[in-house]
C-alpha cells in the first residue's frame, strides 16, 4: 500500500530512526503499521500524520502493572486507502505524563480526557482536563488494574 | 435569578438543555451559553449513562461479555454483537461456517434498518412533526418481530457466538424477511412523499448544520455524518469484513454536508440494505450455523487485535488485549457517537437554537453508545 | 313572569350562561376531537377507555387538573404569574359575546362587535409575555420572546385584511356582515371578487394568521414542545395550567367563528335554502377539524421563517389586497 511507504519515508524524515516501526498483519491484528514512539515524540508524530490525511479514531490505555509501565495506543485511520496504523507510547506509571495532541486533532480532546478519567494520564497542553464520563470530584482511577470499588 | 434591565442587554446567559429533555435522545447535558436565541458555546456534558462497559469486561469471560455488547448501542445492537464476534474470532483465529455468514449479514441488516427507522421517528419529532413516528415505528415492529422470533429478544440481542450464531433461522423467518422487503421499499416511498418532499421540513434541515469534511477528518467522525459530507468511507467497503465482498450495493454519498445529506444517507442506506438482504435470502446455502470445537471457555492466544465494523451510527471498533487467560485483559470500545459529538461544540457555533436541534438530531445519538 | 323571563336582565343572564357553557364544553370536547384525530391519522385509536368511545375523557382531565395543587414556584412573580391565566382566558370568553350564530342568537349584538374581538385578541400575547415573565425560568422566557414577535407579526395582516373587508361591507356589526352574505355560497365573501380578486388569497392569509394567533402548529413557538419543553407555560400546574389549555381552544373557536362569518357566510346555507344555527356550527368545526389536521401534519417552521412569512409575504399580500379594495370599492 503506498502510504506505508509514504508513512515511512515521513517518519524516517522527521525523526531519523529514533522511532519502532513494524510491519504488522492486518488480518491478525487489524492494523497495517506498529510504532512505537516515545511520550515526547507523540506531538510530532500526530502532526506528521495529520499531514498525510489520517484520521484519529481512538486512544486506548492500558495498563501494565508488572511491567511498572502504562501504555496508550493511538489508532490512526487513513479512510481513503483503508490503511491503519497504530502508535503506541509508553510511561511509567507513577508519572504519567505526556503531550496532548489535541491542538492537533480536535477529536483528542475528549479521548485524551476519557484516558485521564480512566487512568490518570496527565496531558500537558490540553486545554481541559476535567472529568468526562465520572463525576466531577472524582479522584480514583477505574480502569487501573489495582483499583477496587 | 432576577432578570433586571442589566442583564439583558446584550450579555450572554447559560441554559441547561438536559439531561433531560425531550430533544436530547438520552441523559444527555448541552450547556448552551446564548445570546439571545444565538448560540456563542454549546458544551455537551456526557456521562450520566457509563456504566464502565470496559471494567466490566475485564471481570467476565469473553462469551459473558456478549450480552454487554447489545447493550452499548441498543438500537442497532446485532452490528455490535457481529464486531464483538468477530473481533474475538480474529485473535482466536476462529472461522465461521458460510450459512452462518449469511444469518449474520442479514440479521445485522435487519438491524440497521430499524436502527434507522428508530432515528428516522425521534428526528422530525425534534422538527415539530408528530406523526411520522408512528408510520416508522409500526414498520420497525415487524423487523423486531422478526428478529425476536429467532433469537428471543426484541432490542438487546446476544445471538452471535464465536464461531456463528446459536440459533438456525426457520422458514417463517425467510418468509418474514422476503414480505418484508417490498413492503419496506413502499414504505420508503411513501416516507418520501410525506416528509422528504414537504416544503416545511426542508426549511428546517437544507442548509443547516454544515459539518465540513476536514470537521469531520480531525474529529474522527464516522458513518452517515462522513458520509453526508462528501467523504466515500463505509467500513463495509473499504476494509470489508465477513462476506460483504460478495453483496452488490451501493454507499450514498452526499456532499452537501448538511442535515439535509445525512438525512438522504440514512434513507438510502435502509434501501441499500434491503438490497443486501434480498442477495443474502437468494444465495443462502444450508450448513452449520456454528463452527465445530470451539470451547466454551475461550482462551485466545495472547496478543492483540483491532476490528471495526459499519454500525448503523458509524464505524465501531473493538481493541482487545489478550494475556492468554479466559478473560479479556483489555477491551477498548471505540463508539462512533462519542467522536460524533465532540465535533457538536465546534459545529454548533454561532447557530440558532433550533436549527442546532436540527443538527444534534442529524448526528443520530444514542448516549448510551457515547458514554458506554 | 314570561315579561321577567324575557326582559333584557334576564336575556343577558341566559346568554352568559350558555357562552360559558359553550367554551367549556367545547374546550373540554375539542382536547378530546384533537387527541381522537390525531390518533386516526397516526394509525392508533385515542381515548377508548373512559365511557363510550372515550367521551367522558374530558371530564376525567377536568376533575384531574382541578384536583391538583397549584404549584407557586419559589421566586415568582407571585401577582403576574397568577393573573396571566385569568388575563388569557376571560377575554376569550368575552368575545363571544359578540359572535352571532344565527340571526336571532347572539348575547350582545354591538355595533364594533369586529373591533372588539379584535382588540380582546391582543390580550392573548400579554397573557403569555407576562406568564413567561413571571416564571423565572429561562426558558419561559425565550418563549414569550417568541411569542411577542409571532403574534405582532401576524396581528398585522389579520387587521389589514379585515380593515380590507369592512371597507366593502361598511360595516363593523358582525351580525350585518352575515346577512349582506345571505343568498348562496356565490355571495360569501370569499368569493366577492367584485370586492377585490384578491379574495382568496385573503382569506386563506386570514387563515394562516388564525393559526399564527391561537399558537397552533405550524406556528407553534409558544410551545415548541422539544425545544422549550412546554414555553411559557412550563411552570403552571393544576387549574393555571387548565385554564392556557382553555384559553387555546377556545380561542380557536373564536378565530373559526370569526373566519365563518367573515368569509364564509355565518349561519346562510351555500344554496339559500334553510339558513340556521347548523350551518354556522358546520362550517365552524370543518375549519376546527383543518387546523387540527395540519397540527399533526407538518414540522414546525423555523423562527425567521416564520417572520420573514409575515413581514415579507404576508404584509405586502394583504396591503396590496387593502390597495386593490380601495380602488374597486372607488370605482364600483
Amino acid at each position: 500500500m503506498d502510504f506505508v511507504q509514504d508513512l515511512r519515508e515521513a517518519f524516517t524524515g522527521r525523526f531519523g530512526d529514533k522511532l519502532r516501526i513494524e510491519a504488522a498483519d492486518f488480518s491478525k491484528c487489524g492494523c497495517h503499521l506498529d510504532i512505537t514512539a516515545s511520550g515526547t515524540d507523540i506531538e510530532a508524530a500526530a502532526s506528521v500524520v495529520d499531514g498525510l490525511g489520517f484520521t484519529l479514531e481512538a486512544i486506548s490505555g492500558v495498563d501494565w502493572p508488572a511491567e511498572e509501565a502504562m501504555e496508550l495506543v493511538y489508532d490512526f485511520n487513513k479512510m481513503a486507502e483503508g490503511g491503519r496504523i497504530a502508535i503506541r507510547v509508553r510511561v511509567s506509571r507513577e508519572k504519567p505524563e505526556l503531550p496532548s495532541i489535541s491542538k492537533i486533532f480536535g477529536g483528542a480532546n475528549w479521548h485524551e480526557r476519557e484516558a485521564h478519567d480512566m487512568f490518570g494520564f496527565v496531558f500537558s497542553g490540553h486545554p481541559d482536563l476535567t472529568p468526562l464520563l465520572l463525576p466531577e470530584n472524582a479522584t480514583f482511577h477505574p480502569l487501573r488494574k489495582d483499583f477496587s470499588a | 435569578m432576577s432578570l433586571d434591565a442589566k442583564s439583558i442587554q446584550g450579555e450572554t446567559f447559560v441554559v441547561n438543555m438536559g439531561p433531560q429533555h425531550p430533544a436530547t435522545h438520552g441523559v444527555l447535558r448541552i450547556k448552551l451559553t446564548l445570546d439571545g436565541e444565538c448560540i456563542m458555546n454549546a458544551e455537551p456534558v456526557i456521562g450520566y449513562s457509563h456504566r464502565m462497559q470496559e471494567k466490566m469486561a475485564e471481570n467476565r469471560t469473553y462469551s459473558q461479555y456478549f450480552p454487554n455488547t447489545g447493550r452499548i448501542d441498543y438500537a442497532g445492537a446485532m452490528i455490535y454483537n457481529f464486531g464483538y464476534a468477530c473481533a474475538v474470532e480474529r485473535l482466536a483465529g476462529i472461522s465461521v461456517p458460510e450459512r452462518a455468514e449469511y444469518i449474520r449479514v442479514i440479521t445485522s441488516e435487519l438491524s440497521r434498518i430499524a436502527s434507522h427507522l428508530l432515528w428516522f421517528g425521534p428526528f422530525i419529532i425534534d422538527l415539530g412533526g408528530l406523526t411520522p413516528l408512528l408510520y416508522a415505528f409500526d414498520d420497525r415492529e415487524i423487523i423486531l418481530d422478526l428478529l425476536e422470533s429467532i433469537s428471543g429478544a426484541r432490542l438487546t440481542y446476544s445471538y452471535f457466538r464465536f464461531g456463528g450464531v446459536y440459533n438456525d433461522i426457520d422458514d417463517d423467518f425467510i418468509a418474514g424477511c422476503r414480505t418484508f422487503i417490498p413492503r419496506m421499499r413502499e414504505r420508503l416511498i411513501l416516507f418520501r412523499r410525506l416528509v422528504t418532499d414537504n416544503i416545511i421540513f426542508r426549511k428546517r434541515v437544507e442548509g443547516i448544520g454544515i459539518i465540513g469534511p476536514e470537521l469531520c477528518r480531525k474529529y474522527g467522525a464516522t458513518g452517515p455524518v462522513l458520509r453526508g459530507s462528501g467523504i466515500d468511507y463505509d467500513v463495509r467497503k473499504n476494509e470489508p469484513y465477513s462476506i460483504y465482498p460478495l453483496f452488490e450495493f451501493d454507499i450514498p454519498v452526499f456532499k452537501e454536508c448538511d442535515s439535509l445529506a445525512r438525512y438522504h444517507v440514512r434513507m438510502e442506506e435502509m434501501n441499500q440494505s434491503l438490497r443486501i438482504i434480498e442477495q443474502a435470502l437468494d444465495k443462502l446455502p444450508s450448513g452449520p450455523v456454528m463452527a465445530e470445537k470451539v470451547p466454551r471457555n475461550l482462551k485466545p492466544p495472547k496478543g492483540e487485535c483491532y476490528f471495526n465494523v459499519e454500525g448503523a451510527r458509524g464505524s465501531f471498533g473493538i481493541r482487545i488485549i489478550s494475556d492468554g487467560t479466559e478473560i479479556p485483559y483489555r477491551l477498548k470500545l471505540r463508539t462512533p457517537c462519542f467522536a460524533n459529538l465532540s465535533l457538536f461544540e465546534e459545529a454548533s457555533r454561532g447557530m440558532l437554537l433550533a436549527d442546532s436541534l436540527a443538527l444534534l438530531g442529524s448526528l443520530d445519538l444514542c448516549v448510551p453508545d457515547v458514554d458506554r | 313572569m314570561m315579561e321577567f323571563l324575557s326582559s333584557e336582565p334576564m336575556r343577558l343572564l341566559v346568554s352568559l350562561v350558555g357562552i360559558i357553557t359553550f367554551v367549556a364544553l367545547n374546550a373540554a370536547y375539542l382536547s378530546l376531537l384533537e387527541r381522537k384525530e390525531s390518533a386516526w391519522f397516526q394509525r392508533r385509536l385515542g381515548p377508548i377507555e373512559v365511557g363510550p368511545l372515550g367521551l367522558l375523557q374530558p371530564i376525567a382531565d377536568g376533575i384531574k387538573l382541578a384536583g391538583k395543587q397549584i404549584i407557586l414556584p419559589e421566586g415568582v412573580d407571585k401577582i403576574l404569574f397568577k393573573i396571566s391565566p385569568v388575563m388569557i382566558s376571560v377575554p376569550v370568553i368575552m368575545n363571544l359575546a359578540t359572535i352571532p350564530f344565527s340571526e336571532t342568537i347572539v348575547a350582545r349584538d354591538i355595533h364594533l362587535g369586529l373591533l372588539m374581538i379584535l382588540s380582546f385578541t391582543s390580550f392573548n400575547v400579554m397573557g403569555i409575555m407576562l406568564g413567561g415573565w413571571a416564571s423565572r425560568n429561562k426558558y419561559s422566557v425565550i418563549s414569550a420572546a417568541r411569542v411577542v414577535a409571532q403574534n405582532v407579526a401576524y396581528e398585522i395582516p389579520m387587521f389589514l385584511i379585515t380593515i380590507a373587508l369592512v371597507m366593502v361591507t361598511h360595516t363593523f356589526d358582525l351580525r350585518e356582515t352575515v346577512l349582506l352574505q345571505s343568498g348562496g355560497f356565490w355571495n360569501w365573501n370569499l368569493f366577492n371578487f367584485g370586492a377585490s380578486p384578491l379574495m382568496p388569497a385573503a382569506c386563506l392569509m386570514f387563515f394562516l394568521c388564525l393559526l399564527a394567533e391561537t399558537n397552533r402548529s405550524p406556528f407553534d413557538m409558544m410551545e415548541a414542545e422539544s425545544e422549550l419543553i412546554a414555553g411559557a407555560i412550563t411552570e403552571y400546574s393544576g387549574m393555571g395550567f387548565g385554564l392556557f389549555f382553555i384559553s387555546e381552544y377556545a380561542n380557536i373557536v373564536v378565530g373559526s367563528c370569526l373566519m365563518t362569518i367573515l368569509f364564509l357566510g355565518g349561519w346562510n346555507c351555500p344554496f339559500g335554502l334553510f339558513p340556521g344555527l347548523h350551518w354556522f356550527l358546520i362550517k365552524m368545526y370543518c375549519i376546527i377539524f383543518v387546523v387540527i389536521w395540519i397540527r399533526w401534519s407538518f414540522p414546525r417552521i423555523q423562527f425567521y421563517g416564520l417572520l420573514n412569512l409575515s413581514w415579507k409575504i404576508m404584509i405586502p399580500l394583504s396591503l396590496a389586497h387593502l390597495l386593490l379594495t380601495c380602488v374597486m370599492v372607488k370605482i364600483w
